[in-house]
C-alpha cells in the first residue's frame, strides 16, 4: 500500500487477499528519478494468474516501472497509487546468486531452515538442475543460472513474479529453452507474471496480455488471444508482430 | 571476389600443413621453473660462502653461513633459541589474537550499523595515519616497559589494518545483492550471515594478512626495548658481544615466522575462498 504522495488514496482494490482477484494495481503512477519524469501516470492492473509482457524501446520506463512494483525504488520521488501483492518475487537480468553460496542454498536464502533444503531440491527438479544442489553458481552456464534464479523464486510458491528482461543476457537458442521452462512452470503454478522484454516475439510467445510502455504510460495494451502451442508461422501471430512494432515505433518493411 | 577467396584457401593450406606452432607471448616468461623462487636466494647465499671461504669478508662484520649454522645448532641444543623463538611467537600471537579481535569487532558495528560508524570510524582512520611504533613513548608511560605494552603495540599494529579492510568490504557489498535481500525479505541478521560476511571475507582475509606484517614489524621494533626474552632481546645482547652469527641466526628466524604465517594465511584463504577457484581445479 504504499503511496507517495503523502495522501492516503483508499484503494478500490485489494491485493493481499489470498482469493483477490487482483495482484497489482496502480492509478497515476508517476515516478521521477534524477528529475526526469519516467514514469507519467501509469494505470496498471494485474488479476491473479495473468501472464502480462511489458515492451518498449530502451528509456521507456520499464525497469522503472518494475521496480516500482517490486518496491526497489524508495528513494526515487513519485506520486500515484500503487498496491501489489506481498507474496511476490523478483527475477532480475543477471541471475544475482551470491557467487559464494552452492546452488541449493541460493535457492532456499530466506525460507524457513526446517523445509529449506526438501523445498529447494524439488524447485531444482523442477527447473531441471535435480543433483546440481552442491555446484557453486561460477561452475553453471548462463541459462542454467538464469534457472536456478527462476527455482530461487518459485521455491517461495508466488502469487505475483516480476521478471525484468530475465532472458535479455542469454543466447538465442537458451533463451528458447528459457521460453518452453517458463511456460510450463506457469502453467502448473499459476502465478501472475510481469516480464519486462524488449523482444516482441518473446512477448507474444508467452503472454496473455502485451503492454506497451511509451513515454512513461501505457501506449497499448492488447489481448494475444492466440491457442496453444504459439506459433511464429501462424498469421496471426504474424498480425500481432506488426501491431507491437507499429505502437514501438518500428516499421518490419526496410 | 574468386581470387580473395582462392588466396584465403592456399593461406589456410599451408598454415594447415605446417605443425601448429603454440602462440606465446613473446616477453613473458616461457615455463615457470621449478624452484625459481629459490634460485636468487641461493646465490646470494653461494656468494656469501664464497667470500666467507676466501676471507674476503671480515667476520666481525658478517660471519660465515656454517658459523651462523653451527651457533644455531649450539643455541637449539641447549634449549634458548626455543625459548626466545617461543617467547617472541607467544608475543606477536596474543598481539595478533587481540588485535584481530577489536579490529573485526569494529569494522563489524562501523559497516553495519550507523552509530557504530559514527562512533568509531573517524577515530580509527585517524589512527592510521599515526605510524604504530610513534605511540610508543605514550604506552611506555601509560604500561611502563613490560609485557603489557609489548603486547598492546602489536594489537594496535595488527587492529588498523584488519579494521580498514574489513571496513571497506563490507561498505563495498555489491549493492545488487542487497536488493536482492530486499526482494527476498531477508531478516538483518539473515542479510548479515549470507551476504555481508562472505562478501567481505576476501577483504577481511588481505586485511589478516597486512595484520601479519604489522605485527612482526611491531615485534621486531618493541624487542628493542627492555626485553629480557625473545629474539629481539637475543639479537641486542648478540650487538654488546659483537657475535654477528647471532643477528642473523635471529633475522633468519625472523624471515621464517614472516613466511610460515604467510603460508598459513595463503592455505586459509583456498580453503575459505574455495567458491572462486572452482573453475582453475
Amino acid at each position: 500500500m504504499a503511496s507517495r504522495s503523502g495522501q492516503l488514496v483508499p484503494l478500490p482494490v485489494s491485493v493481499d487477499d489470498a482469493e483477490s482477484a487482483v495482484v497489482v494495481h496502480t492509478s497515476q503512477l508517476v515516478r521521477t528519478p534524477g528529475n526526469a519524469r519516467v514514469l507519467a501516470g501509469v494505470d496498471l492492473q494485474i488479476r491473479a494468474g495473468e501472464f502480462v509482457a511489458l515492451l518498449g524501446r530502451s528509456g521507456s520506463g520499464k525497469s522503472t516501472l518494475l521496480r516500482a512494483l517490486a518496491q526497489l525504488d524508495q528513494d526515487v520521488p513519485g506520486s500515484g497509487e500503487l498496491a501489489v501483492c506481498e507474496d511476490r518475487a523478483v527475477v532480475f537480468q543477471d541471475a544475482r546468486l551470491l557467487p559464494w553460496l552452492r546452488v541449493l542454498p541460493n535457492v532456499t536464502l530466506g525460507l524457513e531452515r526446517r523445509t529449506a533444503a526438501a523445498r529447494g531440491t524439488a524447485a531444482l527438479a523442477e527447473v531441471g538442475l535435480a543433483g546440481r544442489e552442491r555446484s557453486f553458481p561460477i561452475q553453471l552456464s548462463g541459462g542454467e543460472q538464469q534457472r536456478v534464479a527462476l527455482a530461487r523464486a518459485l521455491v517461495h510458491e508466488p502469487r505475483l513474479i516480476l521478471a525484468d528482461e530475465p532472458f535479455g543476457a542469454l543466447d538465442a537458442l537458451t533463451r528458447l529453452k528459457m521460453h518452453a521452462l517458463m511456460r510450463e512452470l506457469c502453467a502448473r503454478h499459476r502465478p501472475a507474471v510481469l516480464l519486462v522484454t524488449h523482444d516482441v516475439d518473446e512477448a507474444i510467445g508467452l503472454a496473455q496480455r502485451v503492454l506497451v510502455l511509451e513515454s512513461g504510460r501505457i501506449a497499448l495494451d492488447e489481448a494475444i488471444d492466440l491457442p496453444e502451442p504459439r506459433s511464429q508461422r501462424d498469421p496471426r501471430f504474424f498480425a500481432y508482430r506488426e501491431q507491437l512494432l507499429a505502437a514501438l515505433g518500428v516499421t518490419s518493411s526496410p | 571476389m574468386t581470387s580473395l577467396s582462392v588466396r584465403r584457401a592456399v593461406a589456410a593450406d599451408t598454415s594447415a600443413g605446417k605443425p601448429a606452432q603454440p602462440v606465446r607471448p613473446r616477453w613473458t616468461a616461457r615455463r615457470h621453473l621449478p624452484y625459481a623462487a629459490a634460485i636468487g636466494p641461493g646465490i646470494l647465499l653461494a656468494l656469501w660462502s664464497v667470500a666467507s671461504a676466501t676471507h674476503l669478508l671480515n667476520p666481525h662484520v658478517l660471519s660465515a653461513p656454517w658459523t651462523v649454522f653451527e651457533t644455531g645448532c649450539e643455541l637449539w641444543r641447549s634449549g634458548k633459541l626455543q625459548a626466545h623463538l617461543l617467547t617472541s611467537a607467544s608475543r606477536a600471537g596474543l598481539g595478533l589474537a587481540i588485535g584481530i579481535g577489536v579490529g573485526t569487532s569494529c569494522a563489524l558495528l562501523a559497516g553495519l550499523t550507523q552509530i557504530g560508524d559514527a562512533l568509531l570510524d573517524g577515530s580509527l582512520q585517524l589512527k592510521r595515519s599515526v605510524p604504530n611504533v610513534a605511540l610508543i613513548p605514550l604506552l611506555i608511560l601509560w604500561l611502563g616497559i613490560g609485557e603489557t605494552m609489548k603486547v598492546v603495540t602489536i594489537a594496535l599494529g595488527a587492529t588498523i589494518p584488519i579494521y580498514i579492510q574489513t571496513h571497506a568490504g563490507l561498505r563495498a557489498i555489491d549493492a545488487r545483492y542487497v536488493e536482492l535481500a530486499q526482494t527476498l525479505r531477508l531478516s538483518r541478521w539473515e542479510f548479515i550471515r549470507s551476504v555481508a560476511l562472505p562478501g567481505a571475507l576476501p577483504s577481511f582475509l588481505l586485511g589478516l594478512r597486512l595484520a601479519f606484517t604489522a605485527a612482526w614489524l611491531s615485534l621486531v621494533v618493541v624487542e628493542q626495548i627492555n626485553a629480557i626474552s625473545g629474539l629481539g632481546y637475543m639479537m641486542s645482547l648478540a650487538r654488546s658481544y659483537g657475535q654477528t652469527e647471532i643477528i642473523l641466526l635471529g633475522l633468519v628466524f625472523y624471515g621464517v615466522l614472516g613466511v610460515a604465517s604467510d603460508a598459513g594465511l595463503r592455505w586459509l584463504e583456498r580453503r575459505l575462498l574455495a567458491w572462486r577457484r572452482v573453475l582453475a581445479n
